[in-house]
């Protein structure tokens, strides 16, 4: 029987309503209470509960005392193992991360995680990619691939990956900076990749040309970039798994996941280097980016890969920025953005851009 | 419910064998020698071992488990599966039809090449093509010709750079993958918020390496593209060819014709549109239709008829033709059915098939329309064609019955599904296509199904989700049946010992 970890940041998601763009720091929580805000984490957790009962899938369910989870699931009328302490009503980061320690000791199979961006880097800080994660979205700010739309579909997902074991894929762990954002600027950190489980829906798939599974389709994709790469050129490699999927079919093995590297001649000649050193790098030479939106949210510049900077992408031009991307990812991602810090610059990339989706495939898609 | 299919507890025929017993004696031993080489000698043959009317009634309830359009309503979206009149079956079996041999002297067989001939003439004057093939015999491979013939266009011109070839995000996945296994590259194109090609994204995909545009109309959501000659405009501009996949031809005939829209390629399913039933695994035909530039690279053998001679033949003696794309010409039998129901139906009987077609598909929106947990995700404001695409998201939301439930649910009502989660652009599609054969009375039927389904899906969602179960098999687990499917007695056999 596989065993699933539960675990609700119960305060998740109270300073959106109150308009507080997120809900990290005691101070934080203390105001967001002041202005009347009711915890929503809990709620949406028991609707993920419900419909994960609903399918009727058995199943080990081990989770966190109280409001972290054991109440939740006595709410959705599932049996538990509870496990761990906390101090109810006065909970933090540190008693998610304690959560997910215990739960990896547990081997649980995936941990299914009420929160938001802030809870999902907080696990990945306590446990790295071990464990396959998905959250349910709870949080203020989920510009993390790795929540299910909705509550609902986050129950589906978890009870087929529990029944057939569903695939898994690498998505985007993104954070704020909370500080910043409160002041409206937006400053998102890629904090890594976790393993979700996903859906396959093959028939849909089959039709729009892709296998259905993301490695494969990004092996599709990354043969194809490498036929398209020509000698003495400049790959600038953006982060993420799509394009480390490149470097990997090019025998690369130790690309940077969460920065920019450099390619020539089919070689890795640069790791992890920042704006400077990629215009120095770049020089006079002929250059391309290559970069793959940031799942959901649709950044291909600006976020999460700063060091393509204006300046570097000036020097590249627009027509030599490759973007690619899974017709999975796309589909969760139907609309691109680019935030350069350069108004000019991203008016010029709005419009259609093509992303490459397959082995000679692409698809024109919209800019905004 | 008041449907019950047969359910046999039907064994395999290699279980139901006893040694020794046959259908028919034959007399004496065989004489004379046969040379086999040793190394292909099997020792056993193991073929089954019955009477006659054992074969018989195991392959009469077999055929009573099955469900087709001669059993009840079949609204299979993009599929077409319209009743076909049984005079065509009865001419195609005509021995004259069905025991000539494609090696026989072209004298011998002056009729089939006369029939194959005058409905070439036909198929082109439905599509208002200059010259129509009839050898490739399925849609996706007349779309892989069209794909070769774009390629030997541009070719002749000198104009090889034109490596991509444009698709909607509408379109059925044999578009893309003909394209792709012509060794072009696929560029995809979103539909706007109306479901019809997004012209500034057309815009942006054309250039100088644009080879062609694969385009459906009416589309895979039942919608015509209306902004077609603007389409066909800046395609041609950028120098590339449009090429028509026929599959939707049920919703036009007799109304408009891809030739006129500015199609320089079309394709057909014969075995859709003109009366061979398409989905049964074949034979199907998907003739290809070509304007006048493109004629002198359509594959040998052309049909031709010597005026002087008075006599059909077999033209293989076209330099530029892309070559050889079928054994022998096609699938005959499918071409007489074509040919006897083009008669049958004659101009305005085609006109006919249309209309009631469109009639029947907008029938069905109107009165699912006001129906909650069923809705239009695109232009619902003007009639539809031939067929409608409904999404039933709202209702997956509301109570986690699922398009895939619904459509299993409708067999229990003694309905076939319709196409579920296709085209893909449409979460939660059922795309549905009455066709023009099903009366005013299995339309309501169909309407009030569905509409029990959704109440079902509120009261009852765990007993819908079971579904289904009247029918002869139950629910399938559909993903390991497509993963490791068991097609042989052999395979059989190997899986019942793990
Ligand atoms: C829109 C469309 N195009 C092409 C085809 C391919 O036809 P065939 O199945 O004969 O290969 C189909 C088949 O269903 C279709 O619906």
């Amino acid at each position: 029987m596989k065993k699933l970890g539960l675990i609700v940041n119960p305060i998740a998601g109270m300073g959106g309503r109150v308009g507080l763009k997120g809900t990290g720091g005691a101070d934080i929580i203390a105001k967001a209470l002041e202005l009347g805000a009711e915890p929503v984490s809990p709620a949406r957790a028991v609707e993920t509960l419900r419909s994960l009962k609903r399918a009727g899938v058995k199943f080990e369910l081990i989770t966190y005392p109280a409001e972290m989870g054991a109440a939740e699931a006595s709410e959705a009328g599932l049996e538990v193992q509870v496990i761990g302490h906390i101090t109810s009503g006065k909970t933090t980061a540190e008693d998610t991360k304690r959560a997910a320690r215990e739960m990896l000791e547990k081997d649980v199979d995936l941990i299914l995680l009420a929160g938001g961006d802030g809870t999902m880097s907080d696990i990945i800080k306590a446990i790295g990619t071990q464990v396959p994660i998905l959250g349910i979205p709870t949080g203020v700010k989920m510009h993390s691939a790795a929540f299910a739309n909705t509550p609902q579909t986050a129950g589906e997902v978890v009870a087929r990956f529990l029944s057939e074991g569903l695939p898994l894929r690498e998505a985007e762990v993104m954070d704020i900076d909370e500080e910043a954002y409160r002041e409206n600027r937006l400053v998102a950190k890629l904090k890594g990749y976790v393993r979700v489980p996903y859906e396959p829906v093959m028939m849909q798939a089959t039709k729009e040309g892709s296998t259905g599974y993301e490695l494969a389709d990004q092996k599709a994709i990354a043969r194809w970039v490498i036929e398209l790469m020509e000698r003495g050129h400049i790959y600038a490699l953006g982060p993420g798994t799509t394009t480390r999927a490149v470097a990997e079919e090019l025998g690369i093995y130790n690309s940077t996941l969460l920065g920019v590297d450099l390619l020539q001649d089919y070689k890795l000649v640069a790791r992890d280097v920042n704006e400077q050193q990629l215009l120095k790098a770049i020089g006079k030479k002929s250059a391309t980016i290559i970069v793959s939106p940031i799942g959901r949210q649709g950044f291909i510049v600006g976020r999460g890969n700063q060091q393509l900077s204006p300046a570097v992408v000036r020097r590249v031009g627009k027509e030599n920025v490759w973007v690619l991307a899974t017709p999975h990812k796309l589909r969760a991602t139907p609309t691109l953005k680019v935030d350069t810090d350069d108004a000019e610059l991203d008016r010029e990339f709005r419009g259609y851009i093509r992303v490459i989706t397959g082995y000679r495939q692409t698809c024109m898609v919209k800019v905004v | 419910m008041s449907y019950q299919q047969a359910r046999w507890i039907e064994p395999l025929i290699f279980e139901l064998s006893k040694p020794g017993r046959v259908g028919s004696s034959l007399p004496g031993k065989p004489r004379g020698r046969i040379n086999v080489p040793k190394e292909l000698l099997r020792e056993k043959l193991e073929l089954p071992e019955l009477s006659e009317p054992e074969v018989v009634r195991h392959y009469t309830r077999l055929s009573q488990m099955n469900y087709g359009v001669d059993s009840g309503f079949y609204p299979l979206g993009s599929c077409t599966m319209k009743y076909n009149p049984k005079v065509c079956e009865e001419l195609a079996a005509l021995e004259t039809a069905s025991c000539i041999h494609p090696h026989q002297a072209e004298e011998t067989v002056q009729g089939a090449l006369e029939l194959m001939y005058r409905l070439g003439r036909f198929l082109a004057e439905i599509a208002g093509v200059a010259r129509v093939s009839l050898q490739p015999s399925a849609g996706a491979h007349g779309e892989f010709i069209a794909m070769l013939l774009t390629r030997a266009y541009h070719k002749s011109g000198r104009d090889d750079k034109r490596d991509r070839v444009i698709v909607p995000d509408s379109a059925h996945g044999t578009n893309p993958a003909s394209a792709a296994m012509a060794g072009y590259e696929v560029v995809t194109v979103p539909s706007n918020a109306r479901g019809r090609v997004d012209l500034k994204a057309l815009k942006a995909a054309v250039s100088e390496r644009t080879a062609a545009l694969m385009l459906t109309n009416p589309n895979t959501l039942g919608l015509f593209e209306d902004q077609i000659i603007d389409i066909a405009e800046v395609i041609h501009d950028a120098g590339g060819l449009l090429f028509y996949d026929g599959a939707n031809l049920n919703g036009i005939l007799g109304k408009t014709r891809p030739g006129d829209m500015g199609f320089d390629i079309v394709h057909f399913n014969l075995h859709k549109t003109f009366a061979t039933p398409h989905g049964g695994g074949g034979p199907g035909a998907g003739p290809i239709g070509v304007q006048k530039e493109l004629e002198k690279f359509l594959p040998v053998p052309v049909v031709e008829y010597d005026r002087k001679r008075k006599r059909y033949y077999f033209d293989y003696n076209r330099p530029h033709s892309i070559g050889k794309i079928k054994g022998f010409y096609g699938n005959f039998g499918v071409l007489v059915k074509a040919y006897a129901y083009l008669l049958l139906m004659g101009a305005e009987g085609l006109n006919e098939v249309t209309e009631a077609a469109v009639l029947n598909a907008n029938y069905i929106m109107h009165k699912l329309l006001g129906v909650k947990g069923y809705e239009l995700k695109f232009d619902a404001s003007g009639p539809c064609k031939h067929e409608v695409v409904f999404s039933t998201e709202s209702l997956k939301l509301e109570t986690g019955v699922t398009a895939r439930d619904v459509a299993k649910r409708l067999l229990d009502h003694g309905i076939h599904a319709p196409t579920y989660y296709f085209p893909p652009i449409v979460p939660e599609a059922l795309m549905i296509e009455p066709t023009e054969t099903e009366p005013r009375e299995e339309l309501d039927h169909f309407v009030d199904a569905l509409n029990t389904i959704a109440q079902e899906a509120r009261s009852n969602p765990e007993k819908l989700r079971s579904a289904p179960t009247t029918t002869a098999i139950g629910k399938l687990d559909e993903a390991k049946a497509s993963r490791e499917p068991i097609l042989s007695w052999g395979a059989h056999r190997k899986s019942a010992k793990k």
